[in-house]
């Protein structure tokens, strides 16, 4: 029987199997950010066992709330500060150099094909982006992760998901992933690995491919997976140069973690997404998905342009592309915050945060705040807010606030109508509030 | 082995997420005993009042899909810092499941028909108990005289984590620091 791609990745790292349905595996690399890594470092310490596995497999970040808004912001970043010193761990992102933890990892080259890593943060999944298997976890994974090097799952079931046809203009990897998500559930992936395939998937390039895994674990899964192609080789080239003769031996290698034709998936599924028309969600739950149109005129107070799921520079530039030359609605609070300083530094030189900053937009530095209503830019009780993250949950941006998730596209076209609108890259049917 | 819960609470909700079990404006606290007081203070559910529903409680039984969301395992420990350690579902999210038994805790997964039925039966009543024995494998949910015996399996890897008191624990014992030379 073939292997699918996680399967692969399981038979490389296989440490130990405690159990029939249990794998242990070793990790390659090993995340951190702010808020779930300090209890992990005060529990190690409490147990007399301050240490970690490998400093050169630990990355770290403060992304979370930055630069630290209070006392408790300001220890848990010290926390984190002071044990990435004292363990030698190099690649410590601190304020200037830190960015949203899951554009800034992948952004810096620590996710290779193959790779199993871990992070205290559900979203790690984005990171499959690059044929490897990348699961949140909690912090007591963590700490043994940290520790130990090591991780436990169960025997990896795979989810195939193939997209055929072609999107249309105006219809994005944001879109793709939240008709995914409507129309699988928010449990229709749980416990599995979503392996992402067909032509659409081998037609995005490598920041789509991060949109669209990113919100697989809206849908339960453990991770979202795509086949590492040219285009991942292309995305890691300055990083890998080094260990191939050429590109085409490095795609060429990386196509050993493909999966075998005969793999096994506990479902198949195909979505034409050639008749997808831009989406947003409703309601508390991140698979509650209409169309924009159907949602079109619904007032919104506040919108952010931002996160892992949708903070990188081709989110920024369709956004400033929309917004250019233009104001955005008076009612409107635009907070646009660029996912890592590279991209922020781009965007500067494209003239994009000159478009952002004259239409309106307040522009912030690269955090996670916002999405889930840590720091800059959290929403009052009853307020509404356009959003490019990725959870609506009660509560998720500010206590009785609304969530409409949806594309940058989207999102920035609702600034100018201080309402959810459609884009005008959208040719499909467009409507005024 | 351990028994799990004592006073039940029943939320009649599915896909009850981690941001409504903590929400993230208190994910800066940094000790575990600190998130006590915000227990399931967003969870969106009709006349739910947290300090007034939980006061006591010490198993929650809820449906589909508990713990979605947020790998954030501050929903364990806010259950455990209020003597919850047993959360009995029809499904959970694979991360916060791992947290709870990471934890030491019991993360209970029933049919969902079992579920609807302990519901029918007991919802809403007064003095309900719900308590999991690991070694014999029974929940037993009870109000006055009326219980119900439920039948569970866990795998041999969890009952070892409820037996060894968690992963460090279990992990400490079990594995060598992996330090890798080469990426495969």
């Amino acid at each position: 029987m073939g292997k699918t791609i996680a399967e692969k990745i399981f038979d490389a790292h296989l440490v130990d199997r405690p159990a029939e349905d249990v794998w242990v595996l070793s990790l390659d690399a090993v995340f951190g950010h702010e808020i779930t890594t300090p209890p992990a470092i005060l529990e190690l310490a409490r147990r007399g066992k301050d240490r970690v596995f490998d400093p050169g497999r630990i990355k770290a970040v403060i992304d979370h709330v930055t630069p630290a808004k209070d006392g408790k912001t300001a220890l848990q970043g010290k926390i984190l500060r002071d044990w990435a010193r004292r363990h030698g761990i190099r690649d410590f992102f601190d304020v200037g150099r830190n960015g949203v933890c899951h554009v800034l990892f992948p952004e810096q080259g620590f996710v290779r094909p193959g790779y199993a890593v871990v992070m205290g943060d559900s979203h790690t999944c984005t990171n499959g982006a690059f044929g490897a298997f990348t699961p949140g976890v909690g912090t007591t994974d963590l700490a043994v992760a940290l520790l130990k090097g090591v991780c436990a799952f169960r025997t990896p079931r795979s989810m195939k998901i193939t997209l055929k046809g072609a999107l249309a203009p105006g219809v994005f990897a944001k879109d793709v992933i939240l008709a995914v998500v409507g129309r699988i559930g928010v449990d229709g992936a749980t416990d599995r690995i979503v392996e992402f395939d067909g032509p659409v998937v081998s037609a995005m390039d490598m920041e789509a491919r991060m949109t669209l895994c990113n919100m697989t674990v809206e849908a339960g899964a453990t991770c979202g997976i795509c086949r590492p192609d040219e285009k991942t080789v292309d995305f890691l080239w300055e990083f890998i140069r080094g260990d191939f003769p050429d590109r085409e031996a490095a795609a060429a290698a990386f196509r050993r973690w493909w999966p075998d034709p005969d793999a096994a998936y506990v479902e198949e599924i195909e979505i034409d997404v050639s008749g997808l028309e831009p989406l947003c969600t409703f309601g508390y739950k991140p698979d509650r998905v209409k169309p924009v149109r159907e949602l079109a005129g619904t007032p919104i107070d506040q919108v952010f342009i931002g996160s892992c799921t949708n903070g990188r520079l081709s989110d920024l530039r369709v956004a400033a592309g929309i917004v250019r030359g233009k104001t955005i609605h008076p009612r409107v609070r635009g907070i646009v915050c660029p996912a890592t300083p590279k991209i922020y530094a781009a965007a500067l030189r494209e003239g994009l945060i000159e478009d952002f900053l004259q239409a309106g937009f307040c522009v912030t530095n690269p955090t996670c705040g916002p999405c889930l209503g840590m720091s800059t830019g959290v929403l009052a009780e009853g307020e509404v807010c356009a959003s490019t993250s990725n959870r609506n949950f009660n509560g998720r941006m500010g206590k009785g606030g609304m969530v409409h998730l949806m594309s940058p596209a989207t999102a920035a076209a609702s600034a100018l109508a201080g309402a959810i609108d459609n884009s005008p890259l959208f040719p499909g049917t467009r409507s005024t509030p | 082995m351990k028994t799990f819960g004592g006073a039940a609470r029943f939320l009649d909700r599915d896909d009850i997420n981690t941001d409504e079990i903590i929400p993230a404006r208190y994910l800066t606290e940094v000790e575990r005993e600190a998130l006590k007081p915000y227990l399931l203070e967003d969870l969106r559910l009709e006349g739910f009042d947290p300090r007034r529903d939980l006061a006591g409680c010490e198993a929650l039984i809820a449906r589909a899909n508990f713990g979605c969301g947020s790998s954030r395992e501050h929903a364990a420990w806010a259950l455990e810092a209020n003597g919850i350690r047993l959360v009995v579902a029809a499904g959970f999210a694979r991360i916060f499941r791992q947290n709870m038994f990471n934890c030491g805790l019991l993360a209970l997964e029933l049919p969902a028909e079992r579920i609807d039925a302990l519901f029918r039966r007991f919802a809403g009543q007064p003095g309900v108990s719900a308590v999991a024995d690991v070694a014999s494998g029974t929940l037993a949910v009870r109000c006055g005289g009326d219980t119900e015996r439920i039948p569970f399996a866990l795998g041999p890897f969890e009952r070892a984590l409820l037996e060894a008191g968690g992963w460090l624990e279990y992990a400490d014992r079990r594995y060598e620091s992996r330090r890798r030379k080469e990426s495969p």
